[in-house]
């Protein structure tokens, strides 16, 4: 399931992010009567049409691997949390019957109709990204139901559920972030074009592009994943303890870059602390009280070395690509050029899956920061999972299969790449 | 009607649309894989250009139905992802290469080559899936998957082994085959050639349908299936529709009227669809599932009724216009 998942996730992002970098492009050419522009959006949408298909297959998956995995858990929770799960699907069906219309319509439609296609596919594409991260919202602060005396569900409040509290947070942090992924992932295969001195109007334009919408999007990352973190010292505490490695409780805790925390010791070891920097940052008051690992029973902890880990990886790799995007501008901006200097545009090749392992990481952040809970205080994961036999053989083949079908599609890729290259000479 | 029985309605119009038109990509996808003669290649590409800007959509009836599926009825849904473990695992590996092969050949046609494996993956895997979701169909309909409140009790080869489950998978595999060529037959009216292909295709598909349809009959006969009590109960008017329909499609592909065979072999894949609908009402997974015992709280489905009203209003105008743009009667506006 993991596995489904953070496969299906990368395709996904980019079924978010593309159709907005698709639209865009065909915008600039129509308005300006640009050919390159064009050129890029026609492109692009070839690369978008394998990208969306895998996605799709994939996702499908994935929704039927939730209920032979989880049987008991979406028996449970399928009527709460399931409105979503259907708004998700109008929303991807809006986005297939668009995409089906822009893949193939650019011979039946006029230009500017053929662009107005491109519109549905970029907001029903946000769309599905935040209803369906409503569900996972849900499962970290479950609402919108009662539990009867005899642990039956009780009046259940499907809207509630839907906008349960960390909608708010998750949600908008989730769809930038897809915007942040696919804005790096684009401008590092444009760098990556530009290094081998590949530099034409399409390497600039499509480098550019790119990095417009990660520049944008990695702050607007930056300011969700920081009101993000401050719910959930409100919510989640054991899983904010685990995130900062907090095993005490106490007042003025710091925060430790980095390290390995030790459950032997209680505290994080070969870390750098900042003291009374992580009270600052969750209350803005440097004395306030952080509740440490310690007070949970040992049953009810999640596994530190895995969530903080994750969390500083996420932050860090977050914080070298805003970087990355900040010196990019900076220097564009003061030459009134595209920078193409041999370091830069090595990072920037390196941002692409940099910004994708920052994505894998803030999903396991949340997902093992809630451990053992499947639905926060409410469901134990172990209490939810299958009884299906034979469930080794079934991963290992959908391991196979993933692992085939992305070396395909970048293969794929490539060639269409060098295709491009040879019909533009 | 009770909301439960509305929506268990919906998502029975939605494996409809599933069947009707996913169903004809798959079918696409056996004469691809079965392209012969000396127009094997046109043969392909048309399944190629009719199937190009659709398939996607098609497919998104399937997740459609398996999201309502688990929204409306989690119980029934939780039984028979896992009743059904295997032949389900089986079709999704067929639909993630299957899609995934189609979208490398058409969009990468001019990278890879028309020669490349993926042809043959896409061929193979539209053959596997209508097969073992045929089989899957079976064991629901002939009462094996045992689930007394709830709790799954039959085992995980029960139902879509048997010889009754092995037809009927072969029958949604060539019904499959069937539609894609009354399709395709439609799509070149003005290529005698590849009409007469197709025609011929079409031919072969409804005598081999009708006979294991006839051969399923006799087995749920022979063995006192409850299929049978479905088709002969309630289920017999749109059952016996079914059985004056075959012939009616049979005639209008002999005497290639293509427009009249498609409405026919559609009409073929509702009644046989809907006479089993029908027939277990008000059953999910008969004999111990029904719709009103696992349908999800009320509130949950009155939510579920409007976001499906609301999604429908900016859904089937879309469709309309997917569909209009496409498969309206244009060739020479062929891209």
């Amino acid at each position: 399931m993991g596995t489904s998942l953070g496969f299906h996730i990368v395709f996904a992002v980019l079924g978010v992010g593309m159709p907005l970098l698709m639209s865009a492009a065909e915008g600039l050419a129509l308005w300006r009567h640009d050919e390159a522009w064009m050129v890029l959006a026609r492109r692009w949408s070839k690369a978008f049409g394998i990208l969306f298909a895998v996605g799709a297959v994939s996702g499908t998956v994935l929704s039927f691997e939730l209920g032979l995995l989880w049987p008991r858990f979406m028996a449970f929770s399928g009527g709460i949390f399931g409105l979503p799960f259907s708004a998700e699907g109008f929303a991807f069906f809006l986005e297939a019957i668009f995409l089906g219309l822009y893949l193939y319509g650019w011979n039946r439609l006029s230009p500017i109709k053929h662009w107005l296609t491109s519109i549905p596919i970029a907001v029903s594409g946000a769309a599905s990204s935040v209803f369906v991260v409503m569900t996972n919202a849900w499962m970290n602060t479950p609402a919108g139901f009662r539990l009867g005396p005899d642990g039956q569900l009780a009046q259940v409040d499907p809207l509630g559920a839907a906008l349960n509290p960390s909608t708010a947070t998750e949600d908008p942090h989730m769809l930038v972030s897809a915007y942040v992924v696919t804005g790096f992932v684009v401008a590092a295969v444009y760098a990556a074009g530009l290094l081998r001195g590949r530099n034409d109007i399409f390497h600039r334009r499509g480098l550019a592009a790119g990095m417009v919408m990660a520049a944008v999007a990695i702050v607007l990352a930056g300011i969700t994943g920081d009101s993000s973190a401050r719910f959930i010292y409100e919510a989640q505490p054991a899983k904010f303890a685990a995130m900062e490695g907090i095993y005490r409780t106490q007042r003025g805790a710091p925060i430790t870059l980095g390290g390995i925390p030790s459950d032997a010791q209680h505290r994080v070891l070969y870390g750098i602390e900042i003291p009374k920097a992580l009270s600052f940052l969750a209350t803005f008051d440097p004395n306030a009280e952080v509740r440490g690992l310690d007070t949970y029973p040992p049953g009810d902890r999640p596994n530190p070395v895995l969530v903080h880990l994750s969390f500083d990886g996420m932050v860090g790799l977050g914080l070298f690509i805003g970087f990355l995007a900040a010196v990019f501008w900076l220097i564009a901006i003061r030459r009134r050029s595209l920078p193409t200097g041999r370091w830069l545009l090595l990072g920037l090749v390196a941002a692409g899956p940099a910004s994708v392992l920052a994505m894998e990481s803030g999903w396991f952040v949340t997902e093992f920061g809630r451990q053992p809970w499947i639905v926060y205080g409410i469901m134990r994961t172990s209490e939810a999972a299958t009884t299906a036999p034979a469930l080794g053989p079934a991963f290992a083949l959908f391991l196979v299969i993933y692992a085939g079908l992305a070396i395909a599609t970048a293969r794929l890729l490539l060639m269409l790449a060098a295709r491009n290259r040879k019909a533009a000479y | 009607m009770s909301t439960a029985e509305v929506i268990a309605g919906i998502l029975w119009l939605a494996l409809t649309a599933y069947a009707v038109l996913a169903g004809a990509d798959f079918g696409g996808g056996v004469w691809d894989l079965f392209a012969t003669g000396p127009r094997a290649a046109e043969q392909r590409s048309a399944v190629a250009e009719a199937m190009g800007p659709v398939w996607e959509a098609n497919h998104v009836w399937l997740i459609f139905m398996i999201t309502g599926l688990l929204t409306a009825f989690p119980v029934t849904f939780g039984v028979l992802a896992l009743a059904l473990y295997i032949p389900f695992t089986i079709a999704l590996v067929g639909i993630v290469l299957r899609g995934a092969s189609f979208a490398f050949r058409a969009h990468g046609a001019d990278a890879v080559g028309p020669a490349s494996p993926w042809g043959v993956i896409f061929g193979v895997a539209s053959v596997v899936t209508p097969f073992f979701l045929g089989t899957a169909a079976a064991a629901v309909a002939s009462g094996a998957i045992r689930a007394p409140g709830g709790h799954l009790a039959s085992g995980f080869f029960d139902g879509w082994t048997t010889p009754l489950a092995v037809v009927i998978g072969l029958f949604a595999l060539s019904i499959c085959a069937y539609l894609a060529a009354t399709y395709l037959m439609v799509e070149n009216e003005d290529r005698p050639a590849l009409l007469t292909d197709f025609r011929r295709r079409a031919m072969a598909a409804a005598l081999v349908s009708g006979f294991l349809a006839l051969l399923a009959v006799a087995i749920s006969f022979a063995d006192g299936s409850r299929l049978l009590q479905s088709l002969t109960g309630r289920g017999l008017p749109l059952f016996v529709l079914a059985l004056l329909n075959g012939p009616l499609a049979l005639w209008a592909v002999w005497r290639s009227r293509p427009r009249i065979a498609r409405v026919a072999v559609i009409g073929q894949v509702v009644l046989v669809l809907w006479a089993w609908a029908v027939g277990q009402w008000p059953y999910l997974i008969p004999p111990d599932l029904t719709i009103s015992a696992t349908a999800a709280p009320a509130a949950t489905l009155t939510g579920m009724l409007v976001v499906t009203t609301v999604g429908g209003l900016l859904l089937l105008p879309s469709l309309w216009l997917l569909f209009r743009v496409f498969k309206a009667r244009n060739p020479q506006a062929r891209a």
